[in-house]
């Protein structure tokens, strides 16, 4: 754990010196040309900032501010990426492969924007359940952690150096597990502990995988290693399998894929609800980031994969979390955990399109990672505004909550139809690139178990709308009503990004097209 | 993409009836069918509206002759409808209605498969709506079915479009064929909602269910959508031809004997849904000529039986045959746009339906289909028979019933008004619907030939629905249940279980047992593994998360090394 605290810190100091480095040697500075340092450094300093100030409203400016400034930064990130092609940026002046090099192509300029992009959006969320979750003393500390995680997740995303990422990896699960553990619920510290356990487990398998390979290739620098897998796979490949078994696993326990997802519901059911709602759209998408770097780019690149098992391995797997995932949604009574199995299956399809290892398939995974982010992000929150207003998330006691929380549930209803994957909504989308993938995988099978798995999902959601229209407006249901603006903000621009992907897919499906183009044109053949 | 579909102009205009006041939203519903063919009016023909989506080129817009007559005939019902409709103060009717009539419209001038599909499954789920608006539980139960049936044809259509796809590379909406697997899932799709034999009942089921005005709005709208997609996709496909002609006479016996007036109407939709099938089966230029100018004079009667039926069912409260009678001198008016009504299904002569059924008989007679001809005219007289005579003689006539009442709304009035207008104003002058027709048209209904037969075969119809009501042995009007094929997998498939249960002894029941049986260890073996205390759901100990993702790790470790 301190090794990740020092760490960062660490690179808070190279960061300040490359700035002052450029400085020194007289150059101008140019905005533009540091956009990647930036995106990482201003949370964390924004994080110091407000863990020194110790006012709960002020630390929410700053977040907010610095909320809002990150995706400006990541569209700028995007809009050089299109231009210019790849942005390599060497930390603190030294040049890769030795120095840790940032490097953006447009596969991590994409998840930043949606990272950043969630963060923006869910901040104005924040200010109500906050007050109401976290008392005051604690409040600056709570968006501090916040502002780390954020860090964290963008560092992840950015950096181009493997053990880098281990080292954001640390800062954001550390910043993640303070923040489930600061949830109301006594409940939220065992989840936090657990996920603690899990997400190191994670995290030390993922560092033993990067050992095997620095073993093998001598280097930490991704496209270097890339560059070098290949040729001592030939020379030896025990090593590099064992590297990609350690490093799969790992990643999966941070994804949380099915049977590794057991520590993700209670996580997102006890965490505050500005947590629950900041993770579930970010946290595991990062993770499914980490997976198609390494499984295309840079093991993809050297070793055929079909020739391992690997494929078939994970297709089992994301069936198996489509399913049963789904049918323990179904049998759950706390909507919260509902959602966050849903989520397990949901991470289901998004694997699925990676093992399909298609242009259409990685297409709809990579769609689905910012689709999913906002329609699982409109549903945490509605859900969140009616633990709000009502204290409970309990099926079983919310009847006839669609009439006294209209908005809300109208929005619960929206990213309820989009995880069915309703045309006219997001999820339609992902899952209609994954249909095609599976087609023209020759695996039509697959392609019928996406349409079944959808129809299961129209259970678990339809229980509950059923539960919220068409039943007696129950005692605690009486108390709702819509919530504050700031918090019906946040859940309707989420709704209505959920609507707007949906409808049109200009430019997020040929982003996802170019990004899945990048990962399957480096496949080896 | 500049130009818009004007079906979604409709659709989007109608979320703002919820928000409008009483006479303004009178005024702003009329209004927007108008607005609209004005719009349609000054669009180009040819593919508009295009833009890509994945790797795909969706055709949001594509006016051609064909799309052109059905968008002119669905604008029209709508407006017709709107105008029945004005009484009803309810506003979730009027949305949806309009929504359902903007997603018909939609899908009409659709270009691509994957627009007719989100239009396709609009028009379902609106129209439920007007089945449900009616309120009682038979019109709850009938709606859900109507909605899954519905929904399902749907899915059909889809799995049929991603079979398409792969096939084509393309989903460009032209004619598809049944050589295709594609073409044969789509065909179901399609067969679904035209309410082909055994998918029918749906139709039968939901219709009469609906309220008073929605029945009008659905009358014009699914199916006549299905012929559409059929005459674009599948015009000239042989198979369509004993289909059509199965619909157009089997309804006939229901018809005869059936009690409710609106499910009288719903059977003889059905038939004369059979002669535009007949139509596009036989394929010719003025075959598909005929079925799209049936369609368009079949929405207008059907739309005004339905109207006339509804006035009635509105004032006096039943529609039921047995119930009925001597209300010519309460409802004049509606008595007599009801028997326009009745004149066009039966095509007389000078009235609509007489100008486009004729251009299929023609057909059939000429691309040698004999027997189909034949069975089409006895459908014909079957029609006259329950349509013509039956309706008018049962609701305004017969023995007085001694119910009296008011004549129907105004706005009623007018709506039928402006609908046996047109029933007439077609008969008299077909030319300018022949003009609208996808293909040039020289034909003259008004020969000594067709009128005599046609006469011949109305004056023998009715001689025998006289003799036979004269000598008491025409079929009563009971209050009964009429049993259709949805029988068959309603009741019979429950009843031969039972029975054999009763009958097969022990070893049946034994099976028959363990499969139950073995459904529900299923189910509780899932809920008892699924459930929020069961082996997936609960919480795990930390311990155990970790031993699987140690067993995951040597899982993959053993594969790779074993490989």
């Amino acid at each position: 754990m301190s090794v990740g605290l020092l760490t960062s810190v660490a690179l808070a100091a190279g960061a300040a010196q490359a700035a002052g480095g450029h400085a020194v040697a007289a150059k101008p500075f140019i905005l533009t040309e540091h956009l990647p340092i930036l995106i990482v450094v201003i949370p964390l300093l924004a994080a110091a900032l407000t863990a020194m100030l110790r006012n709960g409203r002020v630390a929410w400016a700053i977040s907010l501010a610095v909320s809002w400034i990150l995706p400006i930064l990541a569209v700028m990130l995007i809009l050089q990426v299109e231009e210019k092609g790849i942005i390599s940026y060497a930390l603190g002046g030294w040049a890769p492969p030795v120095g840790i090099e940032y490097r953006v192509d447009i596969v991590n300029a994409f998840v930043l924007l949606i990272v950043s992009v969630v963060g923006a959006i869910a901040m104005p969320y924040a200010l109500r359940t906050v007050e109401l979750d976290i008392d005051e003393p604690q409040r600056a500390w709570f968006y501090a952690i916040y502002l780390l995680a954020l860090t964290g997740l963008l560092g992840m995303t950015i950096t181009g150096d493997a053990f880098n990422i281990f080292v954001f990896m640390e800062v954001s699960s550390l910043a993640m597990y303070v923040m489930i553990a600061m949830g109301r619920d006594r409940r939220a510290l065992i989840a936090a502990y657990q996920y603690l356990i899990m997400g190191t487990i994670g995290a030390t398998f993922y560092v033993i995988g990067v050992g095997f390979l620095y073993v093998v290739t001598g280097s930490l620098n991704m496209a270097d290693i890339a560059l070098r897998i290949g040729p001592a796979f030939a020379e030896s490949s025990p090593p590099v399998m064992a590297a990609l078994a350690f490093i799969v696993v790992g990643i999966s326990l941070k994804l949380a894929l099915f049977p590794l997802h057991v520590w993700l519901p209670n996580a997102y059911a006890f965490a505050p609800k500005f947590a629950t709602v900041f993770l579930a759209a970010t946290a595991t998408k990062v993770a499914v980031y980490i997976l198609l770097r390494f499984y295309f780019s840079i093991f993809g690149s050297a070793i055929s994969l079909t020739d391992l098992p690997i494929t078939e391995m994970l297709l089992i797997l994301s069936i198996a979390a489509m399913f049963i995932a789904s049918v323990m949604a179904i049998y759950e009574d706390n909507i919260e955990r509902m959602l966050a199995f849903s989520s397990v299956a949901q991470i289901g399809y998004i694997t699925l399109g990676i093992a399909l290892a298609n242009k259409s398939g990685v297409a709809g995974s990579v769609v689905h990672l910012m689709n999913h982010a906002a329609m699982k992000a409109a549903l945490f929150a509605a859900i969140g505004a009616i633990l709000y207003r009502v204290g409970t998330a309990r099926m079983s006691e919310l009847g006839g909550i669609g009439r006294t929380m209209p908005l809300t549930m109208a929005a619960f209803v929206i990213g309820g139809l989009s995880i069915i994957g309703v045309p006219g909504t997001a999820g339609f989308i992902s899952k209609w690139y994954l249909g095609v993938g599976a087609i023209e995988h020759g695996w039509w099978v697959v392609a019928f178990l996406i349409v079944a798995s959808s129809l299961i999902s129209i259970i678990y959601i339809g229980r509950f709308v059923e539960v919220a229209y068409f039943q007696p407006v129950s005692e605690a249901s009486e108390k709702g009503s819509d919530p504050p603006f700031s918090m019906m903000l946040s859940i309707v621009v989420f709704t209505a990004l959920t609507i707007y992907l949906g409808l049109d897919t200009a430019w997020s499906g040929q982003l996802a097209e170019k990004v899945a183009a990048v990962l399957v044109g480096g496949l080896a053949q | 993409m500049n130009e818009i579909n004007p079906g979604l102009l409709i659709i989007l205009g109608a979320l703002l009836v919820p928000v409008l006041p009483g006479l303004l939203r009178s005024a702003y519903m009329l209004a927007l069918p108008v607005a609209v063919f004005l719009y349609l009016l000054g669009l180009p023909m040819g593919e508009l509206g295009q833009f890509e989506m994945f790797d795909m080129t969706l055709t949001t817009l594509r006016i051609d002759k064909l799309s052109l007559i059905f968008g002119y005939i669905f604008l029209l019902a709508t407006f017709i409808g709107v105008i029945y409709a004005l009484h009803v103060g309810d506003w979730l009717q009027h949305t949806t209605g309009l929504m359902y009539a903007g997603a018909a419209i939609g899908a009409v001038f659709a270009g691509d498969l994957i627009t007719l599909f989100v239009c396709w499954e609009l028009t379902a789920i609106a129209s439920v709506f007007l089945i449900w608006a009616a309120g009682t539980k038979s019109a709850h139960d009938a709606g859900m079915r109507y909605l899954i049936i519905q929904v399902a044809s749907g899915v059909i259509l889809l799995a049929g479009i991603v079979f398409f796809y792969r096939e084509t590379g393309g989903i460009a909406f032209n004619a598809i064929g049944i050589d295709t697997l594609a073409g044969k899932i789509i065909l179901v799709a399609f067969g679904i909602k035209c309410a082909f034999p055994f998918m029918h009942n749906w139709l039968q089921d939901a219709y009469p269910e609906a309220t008073v005005t929605g029945t009008v709005m659905l009358s014009a709208f699914t199916t006549k959508l299905a012929v559409y997609a059929l005459a674009r996709g599948y015009a000239g496909t042989d198979l369509l031809i004993p289909i059509g002609t199965v619909m157009t006479a089997f309804p006939i016996f229901y018809a005869v004997i059936e009690n409710d007036l609106r499910r009288v109407l719903a059977y003889s939709l059905n038939n004369q849904l059979g002669f535009m099938v007949v139509g596009i089966g036989i394929g010719t230029e003025m075959a598909v000529n005929g079925a799209a100018a049936h369609a368009f004079c079949h929405i207008l009667y059907k739309a005004l039986l339905f109207m006339s039926m509804g006035a009635v069912l509105y004032r006096v409260g039943t529609v039921k045959g047995s119930e009925l009678g001597g209300l010519y001198r309460s409802m004049p008016w509606t008595a007599g746009f009801c028997m326009v009504g009745a004149a066009s299904i039966s095509a007389f002569p000078l009235f609509s339906g007489f100008v486009s059924k004729s251009l299929i008989m023609t057909e059939a007679l000429k691309g040698g289909y004999f027997y189909v001809w034949l069975t089409l005219l006895f459908a014909s007289a079957g029609v006259f028979h329950h349509s013509g005579i039956k309706i008018p003689y049962f609701a305004f006539f017969a023995h007085d019933s001694g119910k009296r009442c008011k004549e129907a709304p105004m706005n009623m009035l007018i709506a039928m008004g402006i609908a046996a207008f047109f029933c007439i104003g077609i008969g008299v002058y077909p030319a300018p619907l022949y003009a609208i027709l996808p293909y040039s048209v020289d034909y003259v209904p008004y020969t000594v030939e067709h009128v005599v037969t046609q006469l011949q075969l109305l004056m023998f119809s009715a001689l025998a629905f006289a003799v036979l009501m004269r000598t008491g042995i025409y079929p009563p009007e009971l209050r009964s249940t009429n049993l259709d094929t949805d029988w068959f997998y309603r009741k019979l498939g429950y009843n031969v279980g039972s029975t054999l249960l009763l009958l097969g002894g022990d070893a049946v029941k034994f099976v028959a047992a363990q499969g139950g049986n073995a459904f529900r260890v299923f189910e509780r073996r899932l809920h008892f593994h699924h459930n929020p205390d069961g082996l997936f759901g609960r919480t795990w100990p930390t311990g155990l998360m970790a031993f699987w993702a140690t067993v995951m790790l040597g899982g993959y470790l053993l594969v790779f090394y074993f490989r």
